[in-house]
Formats: structure tokens, sequence, C-alpha cells
């Protein structure tokens, strides 16, 4: 219990339940990403995929949950090593200037708090529909052909996913880093793969309102709508 | 010294007085004129000390001492760099035909609460003793010296062993941090121990006291800024880093498990 106490109060210890959370919800990202790529394959399958995820609620629960743990865990850990942080360093310099830090690695507080926004108009959005005004229960592909459609909501979802990009790209070389996970004859590959999971993540999230403005990806015909959702299955996942 | 190119610079310095640990502090600025491009930037700042004590005014106060970039003791935050714009360069071994002709350069101390300023750019980096004194050692048994081949250390760990042992102390990976973080220099001296044969008995307990230390002594956590590798003036990598967090994640997962026997004291 020490241990653990220990562990878990230390900075390499709440970097490490960063980092830890961090590829749980990365794993999320890109699995959720390319889940909504059956977007393209006609306007059935959103809705069979997202009946598909509801057909059992405790596994649908369970990851919800994870997610959830995650994501509190994740800002713990952050607005906690902030507060060490910036004991650490009161006072700054008169002249700033940076070598090696990049745009991404100095402002994942920003995207992170971005993100966070987004999750939660996410959420509303296309899981619970409260913000949607065209919101059908289980009309997973007219629900994201009909949010999309609006160019303010799109808009942000762009800004949103330019911040995940932002995120990931230092985000995945840092956990490795965390979590120890390097090796000389590795190490340029860390900064290559951090690079194109970010690039294929936030290519393919940025491509669906774009298609959706652009016309490509089309409403469904209206017999869709009436796909009978479980009934303790709240939410639709798009 | 010799004549060199023979150029002068005329300077303006902006230089971080404080008057003791409890002073406010502020910049003053000064002019340096006539500096000769074949001088340190240590010896730049003896010449306005110099003249400063002829004017009868309190000269600068640096750290300094063996000049020849392997002490570990000086280190100014030159125009925001720590150790100035050159790389793998202490401040001693800056030379001012770095800086041009009418330049304002401005002198900071390093900035930590682990590392609090005494006087003007001098600051207390005793922090960086005590994290070595939780752990940064071998035990040795005294007795008869070992043959000296005895112990077989593969080429390649001697050499990164050699890599991490390259740093000197001089608290320019905390200077540059934008969380003041000492993981750099932590993870050197953890490094350069635990990957000998000699450091073994002690890896999992020395990373694990080192890092509480470290963290007791008010530094901030690294957030992969890797300011830290631009500023070392002995281009110690963050790989060491990363290496630091494999031994510290090893050692709170692993270390003092052994099932227990009966008659054991421990």
């Amino acid at each position: 219990m020490n241990a653990a106490k220990a562990f878990f109060g230390s900075t390499i210890g709440q970097k490490v339940v960063m980092a830890v959370t961090g590829l749980i919800l990365f794993g999320f990202v890109l699995v959720h990403m390319a889940g909504n790529l059956q977007v393209y394959a006609g306007p059935t399958k959103l809705d069979e995929y997202g009946e598909l995820l509801r057909k059992a609620p405790a596994l649908l629960w369970g990851a919800r949950l994870v997610l959830l743990g995650s994501a509190l865990a994740h800002v713990w850990a952050m607005l906690s090593l902030t507060k060490v942080n910036m004991d650490a360093r009161p006072t700054g310099y008169r002249v700033e200037t940076y070598k090696k830090s990049d745009y991404a690695s100095r402002t994942m507080r920003l995207t992170g708090i971005t993100l966070g926004a987004f999750i939660v108009f996410h959420i509303l959005h296309l899981t619970t529909g409260t913000v949607h005004p065209q919101f059908v229960e289980g009309a997973v592909h007219n629900n994201f052909v009909f949010g999309f459609q609006a160019p303010l909501v799109s808009g942000f979802y762009i800004v949103a996913m330019l911040c995940l990009g932002l995120h990931l790209y230092h985000g995945v070389w840092s956990m490795t880093q965390t979590l120890g996970l390097a090796h000389p004859k590795y190490d340029l590959l860390r900064h290559a793969a951090a690079t194109a999971f970010a690039a294929i993540i936030v290519a393919g999230n940025i491509s669906f309102p774009v298609a959706v403005l652009a016309g490509i990806v089309k409403p469904a015909a209206p017999v869709i709508a009436q796909a009978t959702a479980p009934a303790d299955a709240t939410s639709v996942r798009e | 010294m010799s004549s060199g190119n023979g150029k002068t610079l005329n300077l303006t310095l902006e230089v971080w007085r404080q008057k003791g640990p409890k002073d406010p502090g502020k910049f003053v600025t000064y002019d340096a004129h006539g500096i000769s491009t074949d001088m340190s930037f240590l010896e730049m700042l003896d010449v306005v000390n110099e003249r400063l004590n002829e004017k009868g005014e309190e000269p600068i106060a640096f750290d300094h001492d063996c000049r020849e970039g392997i002490c570990g003791m000086c280190g100014l935050v030159i125009n925001g760099r720590p150790h100035g714009p050159r790389g793998a360069t202490t401040t001693c071994q800056l030379h001012m035909r770095s800086f041009k002709d009418g330049d304002t350069i401005t002198i900071e101390p390093w900035r930590a609460t682990a590392f609090p300023v005494l006087r003007d750019l001098v600051v207390d980096r005793s922090a960086f003793d005590r994290i070595i004194a939780s752990g940064g050692f071998i035990s040795v048994s005294t007795g008869n010296a070992q043959d000296a081949n005895a112990i077989p250390v593969p080429k390649e760990a001697a050499e990164l062993a050699m890599d991490a042992a390259a740093c000197i102390g001089c608290g320019a990976c905390v200077a540059a941090c934008p969380n003041a973080s000492a993981m750099l220099f932590v993870a050197a001296k953890v490094s350069h121990l635990g990957l000998l044969p000699q450091g073994q008995p002690e890896r999992e307990s020395r990373v694990t006291k080192m890092v509480a230390k470290m963290d007791a002594e008010g530094f901030g956590s690294c957030t992969n800024h890797r300011e830290c590798e631009a500023a070392c003036p002995k281009e110690i990598p963050v790989q060491f880093i990363a290496r630091m967090n494999r031994d510290y994640l090893k050692a709170s997962i692993f270390a003092g498990r052994r099932e227990a026997r009966a008659g054991d004291s421990a």
C-alpha cells in the first residue's frame, strides 16, 4: 500500500497514469475513426455498426466506464503535475526562447482543454442528441449527415480534430518516453509512428464533416430512421 | 591571450542584480564597450566587473571555477538560453565571437524553486548534491581491490554509461526546462551507475530514492519538451530519461516482493 502511495504520489508515477490513460484514449480514437470510415460504405452500414455496438450493453457500458475513468485520471494527472510544475518555476525568464520543444508540446494543456470541451459537446451532439436538432435515436447515418450539415458544428469538429492531431503528435511520442519504451535503435521510429498516427486520425476524422459539406456523403432514405434500438441503450454511437 | 582577429565589440548588458535571497532583485543595464571577440563570456564579465570596481560599485556575482568546461560551476541564462546560444558549450567556453557588435545581451540566473538565487547570478544548487546523497553512488566494501578486468562490461554498456557520466551537474537542464524539472540530471546519474555491473545491487533502491528526493526538492515534472537535451553542454540525450522511467516503473512494481521465509529478520 505504501509502495502504491509512493508511486502515485511521485511525478513519474503520475506521468505513467497520464501515459497509460492516454494510450487507452488514443486506442479509442483510432478505433472510433476506423469504425466511422464505414460511412463511406453506404447509408445503412453505419446504422448496422451502431446496432452491433449496442448489442451487448454490459460490454458497451464497460467500455464507456473505462474511457470515462481514463479521461478523469488523465485530467487528474494533468492538474496535479501542472501544480508541481508551476510551483517549480514561479519566476520565469525575461527572454523566452525554445530550441527543441515545439508548438505541439507547448500547447498540450490548451489542446487538451479544447478536447475536453469537444468531448462533452460531441456526446451531447451525436450520442445523446441533446444539442442535435434533427436527432433520431438509432439513425446513426442520418444523425451524422444532418449534424455535419451545420457549418458551425463542422467547423468546431475540424478545429477540435486539429487540436487532437497536435495533442497526439506530442502525446504518443511522450507516452513512449514516459513508459520507457525507448531504444536507440528505434528512436526515429517513435517520432515517425507518433506523426503517422496523428496524421491518420486527423485526416480520417476531418474527412467526415468535409465529405458531408461537399455533398459526397448524403442522408439515407427516410426508412432508416425506424431502426429499433434496445430499450436500455439510451445512446447512439456514430 | 593571443590577438586572434583583433576585433572588439560594443555591447549592452541587461543583468539580473539581486542583493540576497530575500531581495526582490531587478535588471540593471551596463555598457560593455571594447570587448575582444577572443574573450570568453566570463572574461567579458570580469572586464565589466573590473570597471565596476574602479567606479566603486558592487561587481556582478556569478559562479565559475575551472573555466575549461568540465567542473559544472558556471551557468548563466544568456538571451533566454542556458549557457548561451551555442550547443554543447558551457558558459565559460562560450566566446564573445558568438555575438555581434551592438548586441544587447540579457543575462539571468537559473530559475527554479529548487535553485534559490543567492546573489545576482549565483544560485544554490545543493539540491543536486542531496539527490546524489540519496542514492547516486555504489556501496563498496573495503578490502583488496579487485582485479581491474575481473568484471566484464559490454562495450556498448560502457559507452552508454560514459555518455551519461559526462554530466557535470551544472543544472542547465533544470534552467532550460519550462517546468524546472531535474529529470535529465537524475536520469544521467541513475543511468551511468545502472548500466554497469557495479551498479546493479542498488539499482532499484537507487532510482526509487533519487526520484523521491528529486520530487521532494521541488523540481517539476517532465513534459518531454526536450529543452534540457538542447541546453545540456554535454549533449546528454533524453533517452536516458526514458531509461530512468523504465527503471522506476520496474522498481515500483517489482522491488521488495521477495517471498519472506521463516527466520528472516527483514
